[in-house]
């Protein structure tokens, strides 16, 4: 039987430390994180967890990690580095997860500006950057590795083996046993529990300072919202320094006590998913679409009859599912031909999927298309939309059950306000807001108004009904040469709505018409290729293919229809596009590490380019340096098709 | 270079092997230490794979002695290399295409099973208990060639560089004491390359593994063996540290020159 989390009864418990205290009385043997190693579900209970912890902080403290000092946490997710979190937590230290996959480079700022003194690291990948930047950052003191794989020739005596840190912290704890219940018992919920660097699509990264007392309250809104139990599972595989995993994987697990697991490596993801079957799930919108496209390219491969009973049963779906998932009226008819479906096609597809068991499934991150988010309701699964920022621990509008609309991000969380500024900024107020940028007193003043409220920056309005839709970035938001709104996001993710399309950038501000480029999807594009006989050697040859360009164009000119008929939006028709000939990639700097476009960056190294769609050119030759991951260089160049676009004359009421 | 080279565990001496009357070997001589990297390059028809075949018992030369481990090693047959923890990998991938990859590299776990055919075939006695101690060994090799997330994809589905690694998987499953590898870069991309290399020094170094190797990039093999011997026309040319090797006249001209 599901215990509902007693929310009630975590009262005076207002510090991470203390919930997983909490959790290792009252519940021993309940399993709190499990992780797959040489084949086999390895599981920790939540007596193991708190016994590892108090070890690793036991040890940390041995080392000499006092109160106030900020750990690194560099590596996949792994049941270790969760632990870590918590240890330094419990020494009134605080945790600071980084990107694991950024170099070491990229990783000195924020080490620098957080006067890192210890790093707990994954394995041998992460010691060498920690080696490579030792030099530029001599407050680091130690370095703490999971994974002795590779490591038998490391003798510096700065490294430590995490199970000799335990061991240590073991016979610490032995001749000091009240020292650590006195550390937790100083652990105050204003106390900031955890860093998290913001991406820096604009300048410097900043280390956005958050308390327990935030990341609980978001926690347990969350959890109230969606009636989250304590034997639930949830797959933790993004990036650890992600604002989502934290709230997902790190406190709502920490206040509800349901059990984390951890991926064998970033390829057995989907495998993974499948033996888990999680019962709360979360992944950004192109995870979702690309197990979508999976199963629609294999279900072409499909014999006719499946595929009839296929398409029979999705229009079905399609017509009834969503509604019978949020509890609205439909004729019994449909009922009965929704649970046959249930029983030949959903069933089995969420069973494929590995998403027979969830409960709730979270998207958000970037705009989901209409189609894909209303695909996932209507074959019974509860996906959602939830927005928020690193500095709200990504918890300001949440979509209630039972109303849900495609288009907006829910109605404001328990406890938060949201207000709309005059400039269409939307601004919100509540108990998990950032306490202060680190080191930044002018940032964290600039965010926060007088009234205190956080201003997000993105602009967007609330509808009749409270629910907030968001349009794009504020500061992105432009107005073209006529004066007309342009809202480059806006425009750019009904172009990414189409599966063929991966990532687009569109220009207009100040400008008289819309452009864009193009990324096309090279597995979707691959596979329509290939059914059409069309040969083609890889990314670059395949975006040039004259096909391509006209299927894209088709995608383009039916946004353009689309927008046509939109008031406000009608002037940002797309007159002309190109294919990229290479994949906008975070190695070149082009997009952040949560693969977000930087525009500045984009238009200022692709400017012949726009300057080629602008001239009225049908041509462009380009040159591009590519960095390969192990480091090296490489030039791709091609001869870029500029297309021009069908527009539509704007269907203006007559005022 | 922290490893420690041993003594001498092969040592072959004036070996020639003909098919009627062709000569593919004459009268070579050639040692390997533990725990090394041993390289044999030459062009192709030098009579490399040849001499690998010699190692591991498929070929029987006409003439010339082996010494394994300081005796004298009579006519031997490949299942008897295999007994001896000698394990190879082939030129061209030699897996069974249906399988699983851990399917494919439990059967190089079968020189260590006890259970017989009934038992395994009944799936009683020991068959269970000695395939799950197996199953573990072999998902160590899988950690170790990190190919977790291809553990139940067909062979025949996978690209020929995962291939390459699978086999490797599969004889380093018999935890052999010398590897013979033939061509373990052939057809690969720069990236599969260096990845291959990563493997193969992780295995010398981690298992003490001694390796036997016949490789075309010499780019590789001057940067990972510790000696490397020279065969042309099946005669021994040149022996010795690549740096040697390297600079050896005859062995430019035979190979190094045409081929660079």
């Amino acid at each position: 039987m599901p215990t509902p989390a007693n929310i009630a009864a975590l009262d005076g418990l207002h510090t991470f430390p203390r919930l997983l205290l909490h959790h290792a009385r009252t519940r021993p043997n309940a399993p709190a994180m499990r992780e797959k190693n040489l084949g086999i579900w390895q599981t920790w209970t939540w007596s193991d967890v708190a016994e590892r912890v108090r070890a690793l902080a036991c040890g940390l403290s041995e080392l000499g990690f006092k109160r106030g000092d900020n750990l690194a946490i560099i590596g996949d997710n792994r049941p270790h580095m969760y632990m870590m979190m918590a240890a330094a937590q419990c020494l009134g230290g605080v945790p600071l997860p980084l990107y694991q996959d950024a170099v070491a480079n990229e990783m000195l700022f924020v080490l620098q500006d957080a006067s890192i003194r210890f790093a707990v690291v994954e394995d041998q990948e992460q010691v060498d950057k920690m080696l490579e930047v030792m030099a530029d950052l001599p407050s680091l003191q130690h370095v703490i590795y999971d994974d002795p794989r590779g490591m038998r020739h490391y003798n510096q005596s700065f490294l430590h083996d995490i199970h000799e840190l335990m061991e240590m912290g073991r016979i610490h704890d032995r001749n000091h046993p009240d020292f650590l219940n006195a550390e937790i018992e100083q652990g105050h919920f204003d106390d900031v529990s955890v860093m998290l660097y913001t991406s820096g699509t604009t300048g410097k990264p900043k280390g956005v300072c958050q308390t327990h007392a935030a990341f609980i309250a978001a926690a347990r809104g969350g959890i109230e919202v969606d009636k989250m139990v304590a034997d639930g599972d949830i797959l933790s595989y993004l990036p650890m320094a992600w604002v989502g995993d934290h709230l997902f994987s790190y406190a709502q697990a920490m206040v509800a006590g349901f059990t984390i697991n951890c991926p064998e490596s970033g390829e057995t993801v989907m495998t993974d998913l499948r033996e888990i079957g999680p019962t709360y799930y979360f992944a950004p919108p192109r995870v979702f679409e690309s197990l979508l496209t999976s199963v629609m390219i294999r279900m072409e491969d499909a014999g006719k009859l499946k595929q009839k009973m296929f398409h029979y049963f999705m229009a079905v779906a399609d017509r009834c599912g969503a509604d019978i998932l949020d509890g609205k009226m439909v004729s019994t008819a449909d009922r009965l031909l929704y649970g046959l479906g249930n029983l030949l096609v959903y069933g089995p597809l969420r069973n494929v999927l590995g998403l027979s068991r969830v409960r709730v499934a979270y998207t958000a991150g970037a705009a989901i298309g209409p189609e894909l988010f209303k695909f996932y309701r209507s074959i019974g699964i509860n996906l959602k939309q939830f927005y928020g920022q690193t500095e709200t621990c990504a918890y300001v509008c949440l979509q209630p059950d039972g109303a849900i609309k495609f288009d907006s991000v829910g109605q404001p969380a328990p406890g938060v306000e949201i207000k709309i500024a005059d400039n269409g900024e939307v601004l919100v107020k509540g108990p998990m807001l950032l306490k202060a940028y680190y080191k930044r007193p002018d940032a964290t003043a600039e965010s926060i108004n007088a009234d205190g409220y956080f201003l997000t920056g993105d602009a967007g309005f609330l509808d009749e009904d409270g629910h907030l839709k968001i349009i794009d970035r504020a500061k992105d938001v432009g107005k073209l040469a006529n004066g007309a709104m342009y809202a480059p996001n806006f425009i750019e993710n009904k172009l990414k709505f189409f599966q063929y399309v991966k990532e687009a950038v569109c220009f207009g501000a100040n400008r008289d018409m819309v452009c864009a480029f193009v990324n096309i999807d090279i597995g979707a594009v691959g596979n329509w290729a290939e059914r059409r006989g069309i040969a083609y050697s890889g990314y670059t040859d395949l975006a040039g293919k004259t096909e391509v360009g006209e299927l894209i164009q088709q995608c383009v000119e039916e946004i353009n229809a689309g927008l046509a008929g939109d008031s406000m939006m009608a002037d940002s028709q797309i007159h002309r596009f190109l294919i990229l000939h290479k994949e906008l990639d975070p190695d070149d700097d082009e997009l952040t590490r949560t693969r977000k476009v930087r525009r500045n960056f984009v238009s200022d190294k692709y400017k012949v380019l726009i300057d080629a769609l602008y001239d009225g050119k049908q041509t462009q030759f380009i040159e591009t340096e590519v960095k390969f991951e192990d480091g090296r260089r490489g030039k791709v160049s091609a001869d870029l098709l500029i297309r021009d676009c069908k527009t539509f004359p704007i269907a203006r009421k007559a005022a | 270079m922290s490893k420690k080279i041993g003594d001498v565990i092969l040592d072959l001496q004036n070996i020639s092997l003909r098919f009627g009357g062709v000569k593919a070997l004459t009268d070579i001589s050639f040692n390997v230490r533990e725990h090394e990297i041993r390289a044999i390059i030459g062009p192709n028809g030098a009579g490399k794979s040849s001499m690998l075949n010699v190692i591991n018992g498929v070929y029987h030369p006409q003439e010339g002695k082996i010494f394994w481990r300081g005796k004298e090693r009579k006519r031997m047959e490949p299942h008897m290399a295999a007994q001896q923890n000698i394990a190879r990998t082939f030129q061209n991938i030699a897996l069974f295409k249906g399988m699983s990859v851990l399917d494919n590299i439990m059967t190089g776990r079968m020189t260590k099973m006890k259970a017989n055919f009934i038992e395994h075939a009944l799936w009683f006695g020991r068959a269970k208990s000695e395939e799950l101690a197996h199953r573990r060994k072999v998902e160590e090799v899988i950690d170790f060639l990190e190919i977790q997330h291809i553990r139940k994809t067909p062979v025949g589905r996978l690209p020929y560089g995962l291939q390459k690694r699978v086999e490797l998987g599969r004889a380093l499953a018999a935890e052999p004491s010398m590897l013979l590898l033939d061509e373990p870069m052939a057809g690969m991309n720069v990236e599969e390359k260096q990845d291959m290399c990563r493997f193969i020094l992780d295995v010398n170094d981690q298992f003490g593994t001694t390796i036997v190797l016949i490789e075309h990039d010499m780019g590789v093999v001057m940067d990972i063996s510790d000696r490397v011997v020279v065969l042309d026309y099946g005669k021994k040319i040149g022996d010795g540290e690549p740096e040697e090797v390297k600079n050896n006249e005859e062995v430019i001209k035979a190979y190094l020159g045409a081929g660079h």
